[in-house]
């Protein structure tokens, strides 16, 4: 397996505030990967450098042997990542096949653009079936629950037809059923694409993840399977410092 | 109507029955339109075609405004540099000895300036009519939008633009007739201004360029580009992540609806017999706004009734006391954005909503597609949800 995504040297920094200090980070194609840490431990931000959003001071993201810094950030969609936000935005005045019809349409050559969308392509389709949202269909995004945002933001996503997907905290106020639609969802996704996935839930974690990567302070503190990372003692002692439940069962967990 | 066609006839009878109102108010307004030189007296077709050119560019404000979120305060410049490219062309047909326009010999200028020569050419000069404006706007919209310039900075920007172009006209009074601008046209292509056979022709091309005008936007914004610019007003930030360059999107809209403001200026000298700063400054250029806000910027249809409607009234109220008119207008204004900022097009659908839901029948899951709902021609379909009477509408 090569690596997709190779991060090297990293550094990001806001007026003076390191967010990000010398992060190496390789995610393999075909991967699941989660990414955690205690709050400002530098998640989104990679995120944010690795989709154009932020400019990092200096360090290297190469996806599929390109350069991402510098690039700007719809460029960088189209060479094949696409991602999610911590609060979803959908185009409430659009209806959901049109939202995703939008997201799936971005390799066609303007003048197609100019035409009306006569039919619902096969990307648009599948995307519809995989999140769940066919019956919605025709509604507005506008009247979706928090959830239905959220996979409907996941079906734009796979619409796009990325080879890898960055989901800021899918699951963040999700109700518990919500959660483990979610998951299966994740799973679904990650069969044939190389995910990345913010995410604080533990259980969420404990339940869907394969590998895990800990972010601390901007640096990176261990990489592995779940159990290999609760079991880690600085993960246990950077999460002693922040909260005392979470750490509590990170211990329960690994003992 | 190539637009009745368009619609796939699908959905129940009462979707469908509003479904046709689109096209049927568009031929009801096209058979209105003409049948006013019957009617009216050459002096009140004048008006109705002068408000007509303030109608197309209305529609360019619609797109621009309503659809892509660009409150452009500044239309009039495009309005006038369309204008100008005509009126440079016409006042050369007309040109007296030595092959000056009048301003340019009573202003002392006495070989013709460079840059008027090739508008000598009808071809060059119709040419300029559109790429005038389009360039002008491209250049602005690429290096304003790009560097995410938007809301009310754009809005400030676009009218200043609006002043420097007024001060640009006024201080060069040989080459542009300065705060006069150009007067006395006589002629149209062959057309004699001062006939009103010649006047009643004139309307037609002007109501028929409006027509054409209004169903090349509405096919814009009904295609996936129309949706793609409704995406950038609602979550500019977002569609990047869709792939796709917003600064690109609405430099295109904004191009659009600045080459609409250029034919409008074009079609205003000929129809009005002159082109002064006055037509096109600050206050010009919200007054044109204006008429779009009060028919309702979200839909087509309804910012060219807008247009429509404020000018006439601006005329009805002008003949009886022009000061009054002034005050009405800003009250005008504050009254629709406070209350109505959907306009009376969004009164409208609100009214209709509500009649409907109460005899319509509730059309099945699958035809209810909200786009479809709504007659076709109508493009307010992406209006802003009203309170919940759409709602109600598209709820299975």
């Amino acid at each position: 397996m090569t690596g997709l995504l190779q991060i090297r040297g990293l550094n990001v920094a806001f007026s003076g505030f390191r967010a990000i200090t010398d992060l190496d980070l390789t995610v393999a194609a075909g991967e699941l990967r989660f990414l955690i840490g205690p709050n400002g431990a530098g998640k989104t931000t990679l995120i944010d450098v690795i989709t154009g959003l932020t400019r990092p001071t200096s360090g290297s993201v190469r996806f599929a042997g390109e350069e991402l810094v510098g690039r700007r950030e719809h460029r960088i969609v189209r060479l094949g990542i696409g991602r999610t936000f911590q609060t979803s935005v959908v185009f409430e005045q659009l209806t959901v096949l049109e939202n995703l019809d939008l997201a799936a349409s971005f390799r066609r050559p303007l003048a197609a653009r100019l035409r009306r969308r006569r039919d619902v392509s096969d990307q648009v389709a599948a995307a519809l079936e995989t999140t769940g949202l066919a019956d919605l269909a025709y509604r507005p995004a506008g009247v979706l629950s928090h959830g239905q945002r959220q996979w409907l933001e996941i079906g734009m996503l796979l619409a796009q037809q990325p080879r890898l997907l960055l989901l800021d905290e899918p699951v963040a106020g999700m109700s518990r059923d919500e959660r483990a639609r979610t998951g299966e969802l994740l799973r679904q996704v990650a069969r044939d694409h190389t995910v990345i996935v913010v995410e604080h839930d533990m259980d969420f974690l404990r339940r869907f993840a394969s590998t895990v990567t800990v972010l601390h302070e901007g640096r990176l503190l261990c990489e592995g399977t779940v159990a290999q990372v609760q079991a880690d003692p600085r993960v246990q002692e950077v999460y002693l410092g922040r909260t005392r439940r979470e750490t509590a069962e990170l211990v329960k967990e690994a003992s | 109507m190539s637009a009745a066609v368009d619609v796939p006839g699908k959905g129940a009878g009462a979707a469908r029955r509003w479904r046709l109102a689109g096209p049927a108010l568009f031929t009801g307004a096209a058979v209105l339109l003409l049948i006013a030189p019957a009617v009216l007296s050459p002096f009140r077709l004048d008006l109705l075609g002068k408000y007509l050119c303030f109608a197309i560019v209305a529609v360019g404000i619609g797109l621009a405004w309503g659809r892509g979120g660009m409150l452009t305060l500044g239309q009039g410049v495009f309005f006038g540099l369309g204008g100008y490219a005509m009126g440079m062309h016409l006042k050369l047909r007309e040109a007296g000895p030595g092959g000056l326009p009048d301003f340019m010999v009573w202003s002392g200028v006495e070989s013709l300036p460079a840059l008027w020569r090739p508008f000598a050419n009808p071809v060059f000069a119709l040419a300029m009519v559109v790429l005038l404006p389009v360039t002008v706007a491209v250049l602005l919209g690429l290096l304003v939008f790009r560097q995410r310039v938007r809301g009310a900075y754009f809005a400030v920007l676009s009218q200043a633009l609006a002043a420097a172009f007024v001060i640009l006209l006024v201080g060069q009074q040989g080459l542009t007739g300065g705060t006069n601008g150009l007067t006395n046209f006589q002629t149209f292509f062959g057309l004699d201004l001062y006939q009103p056979g010649d006047k009643r022709i004139l309307y037609l091309v002007v109501a028929g360029v409006l027509g054409v005008v209004f169903l090349v936007a509405w096919q814009l914004a009904r295609s996936r580009f129309g949706q793609l610019l409704v995406a950038v007003r609602d979550g500019e930030d977002r569609v990047r992540f869709l792939g796709y360059d917003p600064a690109v999107v609405k430099t295109i809209a904004f191009a659009v609806s600045a080459g609409m403001a250029g034919i409008a200026g074009a079609l205003f000298v000929p129809m009005v017999g002159l082109l002064s700063p006055a037509n096109l400054g600050i206050v010009a250029s919200l007054e044109l706004l204006i008429g779009v806000a009060v028919g309702g910027r979200f839909s087509l249809a309804g910012a060219v009734g807008g247009a429509l409607l404020v000018n006439y009234a601006k005329t009805i109220f002008s003949e009886q006391s022009a000061d009054n008119w002034v005050y009405l207008q800003g009250a005008m204004f504050v009254v629709v954005m406070l209350w109505a900022p959907r306009g009376l097009a969004g009164v409208f659908t609100d009214v209709r909503a509500a009649l409907g839901h109460r005899w319509r029948p509730r059309p099945a899951p699958a035809a209810t597609r909200p786009t479809d709902a709504t007659p076709a021609a109508d493009p307010s379909a992406t209006d802003p949800p009203p309170a919940g009477a759409q709602r109600e509408e598209v709820r299975a």
